[in-house]
């Protein structure tokens, strides 16, 4: 069964283990931390010294572990984009502020077993020199942000953390960070804007990639808590081994989330590419309730464009002379790997997936994503800001019967003056992308509804009823 | 700033909090990055921020005033005015919504007598409640959620969330229950 396929997820939900640090050592905890510090300069067959840290790096880069955030960026090349000379410190974020509607995996690992991510924490700072880290936890995760407090102090006690770690010279200190409420800290310049005391407006890339201007204008890494998580194991077991799993250009286990109208809503750790869109939902997670069929799936968090459940996906695959073979498959039997998603016009995101059932209305699901974006867009570019309103209150005005035929197009419009680049920073694509595809694929339902508005206005007010509103 | 300076003087932060705040000030490379974490340190404490918490922590941390009120009024976290004794915070984001969190809501409003069309912040005119929708909360597979104070409940309904407000109405202690950091 894929679902067994666990990885990070190996131990947390068993029935013994809990969030102590006592258990993870237990499960061989932190045994990956000491391969890793005690790792030794290594020369290359042409001469060429390979520092300990630089071997880590590689490592992660060989694996071709893709960021677990949303983005799906290779973690290794994100890496390889430090800039090791500019003399200032490097500094290392970890991004859990978990906020994409329909996500809820970082919590998982954060509440289950916190030492898991401080592992795969104190190795990605040891292997590019990282001396203070934050970990930015959402507010409003109270209680994570207690359990990692105090896991951080029990590593600490057991001098995993602090001055010269385990006695290899190595000095780390590992802080927590409470956001308060603000998705958009979960953007990365964001959440650095959030650390530094600032309103966590996102910064204008270029010049500020956090690779180089990051924290405290200083070379920052942004690195999501499962891809942390997914360090650990790159190094564990090996950046070859890793990279059996999954598909070569998306390797490795990750962690989908299934919430919605399904029976049973879950998260689930899964070979990447390996198992189906509709094995996931299906089989995972229990289908569509009693007597109700699934219309429409949100495949990555609420930023995704939506897909049609009797959609069909026209897949590219590489032959092994090299030519290319297109095959056209159910939206179901789309494999969950970034690029088939991607081939399905959608992304795989932060692995949030959110399942509709024929009993909703997709304007009422666009009405709620989108209020979602107004109160969460950060103020600053004109488009987010004004256009997530204009769309709000449209959806809102069609939702109270008062729609107009034209307000079908106008949406699709409005969505695509916020996109395409407009706004500073991926906001903009993030709160028009979903409303634009559920005007686009659901077409006939917010038509209906409009339709039947304005012709009873009509009945009453001539041609003047197609703007004059109850 | 509107409190006379009588009230300001009246304003005071215990030690532990303090020394709380100047740990937080070890932890970062500057003053002004504790200003989040300040913060939420003195709503935790009194319950809410006021300006001459917004004083406090300017004058801890070598700020202006307004560079701290900034953050405040972004923050859908901190409150200028005091909160009911239960806070009731009900995801209205999209997962919990197909699983009927505007039932929760509504059932919420109507019981406390408050607007169920509005979706911001209402405190009920005794102050002992307040309920708002928030956005995700992460767990959304357990829709749906909300936060009583501190405390986290899943799977709600409308039985499970009559049930929570005859508890609440039943307790007649001053202090404000599930608070803390
Ligand atoms: S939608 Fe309610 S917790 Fe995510």
């Amino acid at each position: 069964m894929p679902q067994k396929n666990r990885l990070i997820l190996k131990n947390l939900d068993n029935k013994d283990y809990n969030n102590t640090l006592s258990c993870y050592l237990e499960e061989g905890g932190y045994e990956t931390l000491k391969k890793a510090l005690s790792l030794k300069e290594k020369t290359t067959q042409d001469g060429k010294k390979l520092s300990p840290q630089q071997q880590l790096r590689d490592e992660v880069k060989a694996s071709g572990l893709r960021g677990r955030g949303g983005a799906g960026f290779s973690t290794g090349l994100k890496w390889s984009f430090v800039n090791r000379a500019s003399g200032k410190p490097i500094y290392l974020v970890c991004n859990c502020d978990e906020s994409e509607p329909g996500t809820f995996k970082d919590r998982q690992i954060v509440h289950k077993d916190p030492h898991q991510l401080i592992e795969g924490m104190i190795i990605s700072c040891f292997a590019n020199d990282v001396h203070l880290a934050y970990i930015y936890i959402r507010g409003e995760f109270n209680e994570g942000a207690k359990i990692l407090n105090r896991a951080l102090d029990e590593a600490r006690s057991r001098n995993l953390l602090g001055k010269n770690i385990l006695d290899s010279g190595y000095d780390l200190e590992i802080y927590i960070h409470r956001g308060a409420g603000a998705y958009i800290c979960g953007e990365e310049t964001g959440a650095l804007s959030s650390l530094e005391g600032y309103r966590p407006q996102p910064r204008l890339k270029p010049p500020y990639f956090p690779a180089a201007l990051g924290l405290y204008m200083c070379p920052t890494i942004v690195n999501n808590v499962e891809t942390l998580c997914a360090v650990k194991h790159v190094i564990e077991i090996g950046a070859s081994q890793y990279a059996k799993l999954g598909i070569p250009s998306d390797p490795g286990t990750r962690i989908v989330g299934v919430s919605g109208q399904v029976r049973n809503p879950g998260y689930f750790e899964v070979e990447i590419g390996k198992i189906t869109l509709g094995q996931i939902i299906n089989d995972l997670a229990g289908g569509p309730r009693s007597g109700r069929q699934i219309k429409a799936i949100i495949p990555g968090g609420s930023s995704s464009k939506v897909l049609r459940a009797d959609e069909k996906v026209t897949l590219k695959t590489k032959n092994p002379d090299g030519t290319f073979s297109e095959k056209v498959v159910d939206v179901f039997d789309l494999p969950y790997d970034s690029d088939s998603i991607a081939a399905a016009g959608s992304m795989s995101g932060s692995g949030g997936i959110v399942v509709i059932d024929d009993s909703t209305s997709m304007v009422e699901v666009a009405a709620n994503v989108s209020e979602f974006y107004v109160h969460e867009s950060c103020g600053q570019c004109t488009p987010c800001r004004e256009g997530t309103r204009w769309m709000s209150k449209i959806l809102k005005r069609i939702l109270a019967g008062n729609g107009r035929r034209a307000d079908v197009d106008e949406l699709a419009r409005i969505s695509q003056n916020i996109m395409n680049g407009r706004s500073l920073c991926a906001f903009g694509e993030a709160a028009s992308w979903p409303i634009e595809s559920y005007v686009l694929k659901f077409r006939d339902e917010f038509l209906a509804l409009c339709a039947a508005a304005e012709d009873s206005r009509k009945e009453i007010w001539g041609e003047a009823g197609i703007n004059r509103f109850a | 700033m509107h409190e006379t300076d009588s009230m300001v003087m009246e304003f005071s932060v215990p030690n532990t909090l303090e020394s709380e705040i100047d740990e937080l000030i070890t932890h970062y490379p500057e003053k002004r990055s504790v200003t989040l974490m300040a913060l939420h340190a003195l709503q935790a404490h009194f319950g809410f921020v006021s300006d001459a918490g917004i004083e406090w922590i300017a004058q801890k941390l070598d700020q202006t005033p307004l560079a701290v009120l900034e953050l405040v009024t972004f923050y859908p976290m901190f409150s200028r005015e005091p909160l009911g004794k239960f806070h009731f915070r009900i995801c209205r984001t999209l997962s919990c919504a197909l699983n009927g969190s505007e039932k929760i809501y509504w059932a919420l409003c109507e019981q406390l007598g408050l607007d169920k069309n509005v979706h911001k912040r209402q405190t009920t005119p005794d102050g002992r409640f307040t309920v708002e929708f928030v956005e995700c909360l992460a767990c959304c597979n357990k829709g749906p959620v909300l936060f009583l104070n501190e405390d986290f409940h899943e799977n709600m309904t409308e039985e499970s969330v009559s049930k929570l407000l005859t508890i609440c109405n039943g307790d007649n202690s001053s202090e404000r229950k599930g608070t803390g950091k």
